[in-house]
């Protein structure tokens, strides 16, 4: 089979932009979908065709599953790619996609449904071996059954709403009045939100590094790993930097880790890329923490330390192709490093839309994976990230002076960005030590 | 004397606490000081929107889901 003529992608900004590109490429054309606040924004342009799918709230325009797949059918594409976030972890959305005949670009429904269960994948990656954090493995019925399970575990516990995820719909509980007080306030959160009332009891990790593996398995049941990446700096349970590799990986745990998540991959006989989170405590113990079953934001630094392009390894995939390297052929060089510049205030991330009457952004030996352009407007309507900065060194600390002297030539004007911050977090000492956790930004007064 | 509630930021109101919810406060209500009228989502955020002061919400001036310009009038609020 040969690649797609025409892809159209749910998706805007940045990674819409990015997915032009690869398809450009490869020579398949690109349908952009938009909403009214988007439609001077870069993306619509580049596209091959372009088509306005609604009003500036996601609700009825990106979220819009009927209007998006009409989209496709009137537009002839073959097949939809969705980014990440908006419609990109919607099993619906890929059922819709296979009723109407277009090739959803990710894993099948039923995988990624299962995924999207916290207690569910818990209970999959248990049985491939893969280490979860201690806790229940049963949704809690009653207060009583939870106050059983919690003086088993010790307190302090978190209390997770299995459909929950993004830092929503959980409590950190340090003893049994807590416990009981949070249990039916967290359960109505988890029913109003996500429509599952289901919940689970989880031990707390304190001071906890986020490290992920991004994965791509073709549906031959080949499973590779593409490297870890290391995202522990996060304001708001948001990633802010990341990096490949993971300084706080020696050799032995790096391979343990490695096969880990791809075993756990096989088991579900997952499909397409995806990413498997994991947390790491003090004493380097790794649990399973999610998959994320699509394309990630970070994506670009494992680009960039492997040379492999993600986009086009979904496509091809998606397209029923074997994957284009085996695991010895993937080899990782140098270290890489990614900013995202949000429109928010450093200190405070209090959001700050508005329009960019500047934007100087060096060009040297940097990739730059950009939603706006002088002139564009910022609306308070998606996310405020408005571009990612990505540099490979020879090692880490080239890397990071690359950074540094990067960030330094950027100027944005029209309104605040948190380039200050990311500025300080180059200059931070535990950062470039690479001893750092999520508690860093909180912690370390990065800020000032 | 009437004063009106403006919008710190752009961005989508909303009247309700969740979809399923009721409404904070309905027109003629009696508000204290901090009391939450609504919220604004702006880039995924939410910002609670708060009385200055003791009074009654006399009306409405932005309809629910409706989109507002910083600094737009939200509400008209009769002080005691």
């Amino acid at each position: 089979m040969t690649y797609f003529k025409k892809v159209l992608i749910a998706n805007r900004g940045e990674i819409a932009r990015r997915i032009i590109r690869t398809c450009h490429e490869l020579g398949i054309h690109t349908v952009a979908v938009y909403s009214e606040a988007d439609a001077q924004a870069p993306f619509v342009n580049e596209a091959t065709e372009a088509v306005c799918i609604g009003p500036a709230q996601a609700k009825k325009s990106y979220l819009n599953i009927e209007k998006i797949i009409q989209t496709a059918k009137e537009t002839k594409a073959e097949a939809i790619h969705p980014g990440y976030g908006f419609l990109s972890e919607n099993p619906e959305f890929v059922i819709r996609c296979q009723e109407e005949n277009i090739v959803f670009i990710g894993p099948e429904a039923a995988k990624m449904k299962l995924m999207g269960s916290k207690l569910e994948s818990r209970i999959q990656m248990q049985k491939a071996g893969v280490p979860v954090v201690p806790g229940s493995d049963t949704s809690l019925g009653s207060i009583e059954e939870a106050l059983t399970v919690a003086e088993e575990l010790g307190y302090p516990l978190m209390l997770k709403a299995s459909a929950g995820g993004g830092g929503i719909g959980m409590k950190l509980v340090e003893n049994r009045e807590e416990l009981i007080k949070a249990f039916d306030e967290t359960i109505k959160k988890a029913v109003s939100f996500f429509n599952d009332g289901a919940v689970f009891l989880e031990k707390w990790i304190s001071k906890p590094r986020h490290i992920e593996v991004q994965i791509a398995a073709d549906v031959y049941g080949n499973v590779v790993h593409l490297f870890e990446r290391e995202c522990s700096v996060q304001r708001r349970n948001q990633k802010v930097v990341e990096e490949s590799p993971s300084p706080f990986l020696d050799e032995n745990l790096r391979k343990e880790l490695l096969e880990t998540a791809v075993r756990g991959v096989k088991e579900i006989g997952y499909t397409n890329v995806g990413t498997m989170e994991f947390i790491f405590d003090e004493n380097q113990n790794f649990y399973f923490l999610e998959m994320n079953t699509r394309l990630q934001v970070e994506h670009p630094v494992t680009e960039e330390i492997t040379g492999i392009d993600l986009v086009e390894w979904q496509l091809k995939i998606a397209a029923g192709e074997k994957l284009p390297a085996s695991q010895e052929e993937i080899q990782m060089t140098g270290h890489a490093i990614e900013c995202r510049l949000y429109a928010e205030d450093p200190n405070t991330y209090f959001p700050s839309p508005g329009t960019i009457s500047r934007l100087a952004l060096p060009e040297q030996n940097i990739r730059l994976d950009f939603a706006v352009a002088e002139g564009s407007v910022v609306s308070p309507f998606y996310d405020p990230m408005i571009g990612k900065i990505i540099v490979h060194g020879v090692n880490r600390q080239t890397a990071i002076e690359t950074m540094e002297r990067t960030l330094e030539h950027i100027e944005v004007e029209g309104l605040t960005t948190n380039l200050p911050l990311l500025e300080r977090i180059m200059k931070n000492d535990l950062f470039t030590a690479g001893d750092y956790t999520t508690q860093l930004l909180a912690e370390q007064k990065v800020q000032s | 004397m009437a004063k009106s509630i403006v919008s710190p930021i752009p961005g989508v109101f909303y009247r309700r606490p969740a979809p399923d919810k009721d409404v904070f406060v309905k027109e003629g209500d009696q508000v204290k000081a901090d009391d939450v009228i609504g919220l604004v989502e702006v880039m995924k955020n939410f910002y609670e929107i708060k009385a200055e002061a003791d009074g009654v919400i006399e009306r409405f001036l932005v309809e629910e889901e409706g989109l507002l310009d910083s600094g737009q009038e939200i509400a008209i609020l009769i002080e005691k």
